[in-house]
């Protein structure tokens, strides 16, 4: 198959499946990823860095991005119109029988069970990348699930100054005011700079 | 024709303007549509905001898709999305190819490491959030444990645990609703 025709197909299952907004597409872009090899893990938390600090919604600026790095241009447009098209069409038939879809008891009971369950995915990715970041153990080689593929991606356990990092930014987030309400943008250029500084990569 | 291009110019502008996702569009929307065009009126607006919420897909895809309908059928929902995303694909365009003509540099990977962290906390931040609105009593706290836990040791699909707690949610609520 091709490239591009792939591409559109693994983006349009991520539109179909992923409920609740942008950061909803992280597990099904972290299983493409798994999948096809097209990029890692890492790969794609710099995606979403990027994604967080550029105008315009993260879930379509995500799936820009990984189309752009697996067929350049062409892929950026596929990805993104792959991803758009269950949604155009869903809600093309839901606004022709809007009162209906709104007081359907079938549909509230289904989003019962949905909506945790996507919080249940995108915990599941977070718990992933700590233990890649911050523990120094690389949970995602392109094959497998995370129980049979740890190894330890470098010397050290655990990364001290990642987790001091994070600790630094939790606080900063959740607790101090008015800093908490800050664009995520201000602490992606602030956590830039302590990487710089304090030479992150150790290189 | 005039109205398709204003739609995509629009939504064009909207995208541009929504720093930070779906959340951040609502009021932006609101000033746009409702105020100064008076395409929609507010009720309609946080109807199809809701509804976007809830059906699959990109929050703010799903609202420019309905408001788009409303006004010029179906060709007016395909081209109030494809005004949404033309900015991203543009601007992440230029902005991952020049990325990755400069990810060689250690500067770059020093701080794109430090960028990671910061990932970390936001995903953490996120699921937390989310964990208040969709966590309301005991089943849906098993089901999030269920599929968080799933997730991180299986191999599969998170369509499938998509699909499984969909029919878990119409069952569960079927169960509650016969108890009584």
């Amino acid at each position: 198959m091709s490239v591009y025709l792939r591409l559109y197909w693994e983006f349009f299952k991520t539109g179909l499946f992923a409920v609740g907004g942008g950061m909803a597409t992280l597990p099904f872009l972290k299983d493409i990823g798994q999948s096809t090899g097209w990029y890692t893990y890492t790969d794609l938390m710099n995606m979403l860095a990027v994604s967080e600090s550029t105008p315009g919604p993260i879930g379509i600026n995500m799936a820009t991005y990984v189309g752009f790095t697996v067929g350049g241009i062409p892929g950026a447009v596929i990805a993104t119109l792959g991803e758009v098209t269950p949604s155009i069409i869903v809600i093309l038939i839901v606004a022709m029988m809007l009162k209906k879809f709104r007081d359907n008891r079938y549909v509230n009971m289904a989003f019962y069970g949905l909506r945790p369950a996507s919080t249940g995915l995108i915990g599941a990715a977070c718990v992933a990348v700590v233990l890649e970041v911050m523990i120094g153990i690389k949970v995602l080689a392109a094959d497998g699930a995370l129980v049979n593929t740890f190894q330890l991606a470098g010397e050290a356990l655990i990364k001290w100054p990642g987790v001091l990092l994070a600790a630094v930014l939790l606080v900063l987030t959740n607790v101090v005011k008015p800093v908490k309400d800050w664009h995520p943008i201000v602490f992606i250029a602030f956590s830039a700079v302590v990487g710089i500084v304090f030479r992150f990569a150790g290189v | 024709m005039k109205i398709l291009w204003e739609l995509f110019w629009t939504f064009a502008k909207m995208g541009v303007m929504t720093f930070g996702g779906g959340y951040a569009m609502l009021p932006i929307l609101q000033r746009e549509v409702v105020e100064s065009k008076r395409w929609v009126t507010e009720e309609e607006i946080m109807d199809y905001y809701a509804i976007g919420q809830c059906t699959p897909g990109i929050i703010a895809v799903n609202t420019a898709t309905f408001i788009g309908q409303k006004i010029r059928g179906i060709s007016g929902g395909i081209v109030a999305t494809l005004g949404l995303v033309f900015p991203s694909v543009v601007i992440i365009s230029v902005l991952a190819g020049l990325i990755t003509n400069f990810s060689h540099l250690v500067w770059v990977q020093n701080a794109f490491a430090g960028i990671q962290v910061c990932v970390c906390v936001l995903i953490f931040n996120a699921v937390m959030k989310l964990l208040k609105k969709s966590v309301v009593d005991k089943r849906t706290a098993a089901i999030f444990a269920v599929v968080l836990v799933g997730s991180v040791f299986l191999r599969i699909s998170p369509a499938w645990f998509v699909i499984a707690a969909a029919v878990a949610g119409i069952i569960l609520k079927n169960l509650e609703v016969k108890g009584k």
